[in-house]
């Protein structure tokens, strides 16, 4: 038909978004800018309000009031033409239990029409689930539903792809997967966004986030903006502590030196690092260890908000376990 | 995960115009759903057995009921044309509401419930379309129950007794072969109360959300117009019971053929399936799909 995905328009715009139910406001004045191109992380604590965002987002649920347009076009307005160039899912992935994933996916092909249908065989390639396409859903295990609902999405060639918490539930190799595919649809340009309550995974994958906490956005920008305003830091262990401390308060840009029991943390931007090393150097001082040490999104709500992250769930995976491996914690 | 690289200039150029697909290709896919669960089969099942009871117990029986209340249950044994009328007769207030409900109350409820409503709705189908295509998938199974029925009536009851000709309610005798043509009239003329039922059923899914609920209240309807109909005092709303259309197919099997409450049920029943089919598809449109 005579409008293709408009060119210039985001790929997902919200202004003043919200949504009520009876006394829970779910989501509360949310604006968001997703730009073509981004990995956009949507991170808050259970309840935050991320399903119902990304919810009225698919044009699934009606907002309360506020709007959002999908390349410029409104799903309570444009209906399914609004999804044109966008896929994903919210929640687990569902499907029809009595039938084949690959009878599954011929039905969604039908229902997208255009040759959806010929990217079948493709996209359950792409998930690994061809050697188990011909098996009823029913008997999926939630790892592989997850990636059914991938493929699904995949079969719509997607300009956009909402994905809510796409690594619930799986096991770390799993995880790993999911994290690769997001990553490699994205290298080939395609915009996602990803609702999540881990940060290290939006660390990972994500160029810009919303933090969403009590249905309201405590910050929206670039990853690397809220490394510094959340104070992202690193930690050091040297061969002269006390002189290496000295010589880091001296440095331009490195900032809340402090000394415990692991050694020295301060916060600063990754340039600024490289110039510490070398000062550090020059003045005698080794290196015995330097790592960057995430925030957890437990500090980093303290920080933005003065308050703790809780709507209804708590902190879940909000910490980042030691061995940087991402764990389901619902 | 190899292959996704051949993907890649679909995926960055802009989406190809697709066209959004016909309501035909979603109702196709509607019928492929319901052929694959096992409990429109439940409702097939009874549509054939019943008929099969009947005949096989007659025989068993070996003489047509003395006072029999109906002409045609007196004649059972003298044609075998006689047999799907007198099921018709039989399954109508009942049994053939109850198949229709039977997927009619589940068809969005079901949906709802184990989350696929979400995942149709997030393709490049209108709900417009969904809500059309489900709708006529129910009709689709109320109508093919009633004839298979039918069917299975008309097959048994030729096989026991025979292809003869049979008298009507106004006792004029009417050849086998018009027989079978009235046969297959009265079950047609018969779809319009249950096809209306199955428009309720479809509301009642779709605003309920729970497929039991729906399945019961589309049946408790049928049940409560039957009790309406018996209170005394309240003769002058039968006309109007959807209930009562139920029997409108009967004045096919008169001499003169007796059009009037035929007539009479077409503009009875578009006043109950109009305004059920209508709320159904504006709940439809504006609901929020949040389950699953
Ligand atoms: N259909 C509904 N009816 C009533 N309240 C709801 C409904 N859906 C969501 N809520 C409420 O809205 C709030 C936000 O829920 P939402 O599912 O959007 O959170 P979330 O950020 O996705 O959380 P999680 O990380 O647990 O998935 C919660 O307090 C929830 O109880
Ligand atoms: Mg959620």
């Amino acid at each position: 038909m005579s409008d293709p995905v408009a060119e210039e328009a985001q790929p997902v715009r919200a202004r003043g978004l919200v949504k009520r139910y009876s006394e829970v406001v779910a989501v509360d004045h949310v604006d968001l800018n997703v730009r073509r191109g981004d990995v956009y992380g949507f991170l808050g604590p259970n309840g935050a309000g991320k399903t119902t965002t990304l919810r009225m987002a698919l044009g699934l649920i009606v907002p309360s009031d506020g709007a959002v347009e999908l390349f410029g076009r409104d799903p309570m307005r444009a209906g399914a033409r609004a999804l044109r160039g966008v896929a994903g899912f919210v929640e687990a992935p569902r499907f029809y239990p009595y039938l084949s994933a690959r009878k599954n996916l011929e039905l969604l092909a039908a229902l997208d029409g255009g040759d959806a249908r010929a990217a079948i065989g493709e996209a359950l390639e792409t998930v690994e689930l061809t050697p188990r396409a011909g098996h009823r859903v029913g008997g999926y295990s939630h790892g592989m539903r997850q990636r059914l609902g991938i493929a699904a999405a995949l079969l719509r060639r997607p300009q956009l792809l909402i994905l809510d918490e796409p690594a619930t539930g799986l096991d770390p190799a799993g995880m790993r997967d999911m994290r690769e595919l997001i990553l490699r649809l994205a290298a080939e340009g395609i915009t996602v966004l990803l609702s999540s309550h881990q940060l290290p995974e939006v660390q990972e994958l994500c160029n810009r986030v919303a933090i969403v906490n009590r249905g309201r956005v405590v910050y929206e920008g670039a990853m690397s903006d809220l490394r510094r305003q959340g104070g992202a830091g690193y930690r050091m262990r040297t061969t002269d502590d006390d002189r290496a401390i000295a010589i880091a308060r001296e440095q331009d840009g490195i900032e809340r030196v402090a000394r415990d029991e692991q050694g020295i943390g301060f916060q600063a931007d990754e340039h600024h690092v490289g110039a510490l090393t070398i000062a550090l150097g020059a003045g005698g001082v080794g290196i015995l260890s330097l790592a960057p040490e995430l925030a957890s999104l437990e500090d980093l709500f303290f920080r933005l908000t003065g308050e703790a992250p809780t709507a209804d769930g708590g902190l879940d995976g909000a910490a980042p376990p030691s061995d940087g491996t991402l764990v389901e914690a619902r | 995960m190899s292959s996704v690289g051949a993907a890649a200039p679909a995926a960055i150029a802009p989406a190809r115009a697709a066209r959004r697909p016909p309501v035909r290709t979603v109702y196709r896919w509607e019928l492929r759903k319901l052929a694959s669960q096992k409990r429109t089969y439940l409702g097939y099942g009874l549509a054939v057995l019943l008929p099969v009871i009947f005949v096989v117990s007659q025989l068993i029986r070996g003489h047509p009921p003395r006072n029999a209340d109906s002409i045609f249950a007196g004649q059972i044994f003298e044609s075998g044309l006689a047999t799907p009328v007198l099921m018709l007769t039989f399954l109508a207030p009942f049994f053939l509401p109850l198949i229709a409900s039977l997927v009619a109350g589940d068809i969005v409820a079901a949906e709802d419930n184990n989350g696929t409503l979400k995942t149709i709705l997030t393709r490049s189908v209108d709900r417009g379309q969904v809500f059309a295509a489900k709708a006529l998938a129910a009709a689709t199974y109320g109508a093919s129950a009633v004839f298979l029925s039918a069917a299975v009536a008309t097959g048994a009851g030729i096989a026991a007794w025979g292809f003869h000709s049979v008298r009507t309610f106004s006792d004029s005798v009417v050849s086998a072969s018009e027989a079978l043509l009235l046969v297959f009239a009265a079950n047609a003329f018969f779809l319009i109360p249950l096809l209306t039922l199955v428009s309720i059923g479809v509301l009642l899914s779709t605003a309920t959300r729970n497929s039991a609920a729906a399945i019961v209240g589309t049946l408790g309807i049928t049940l409560v117009l039957a009790i309406v109909a018996q209170i005394p005092g309240l003769e002058g709303l039968h006309p109007y019971l959807l209930t009562q259309q139920y029997f409108a197919w009967q004045g096919l099997l008169r001499t003169p053929t007796d059009w009037s409450p035929i007539l009479h049920s077409l503009w009875v029943c578009a006043l109950y399936a109009g305004p059920a089919l209508i709320a159904g598809y504006l709940v439809f449109l504006r609901r929020d799909v949040a389950g699953g």
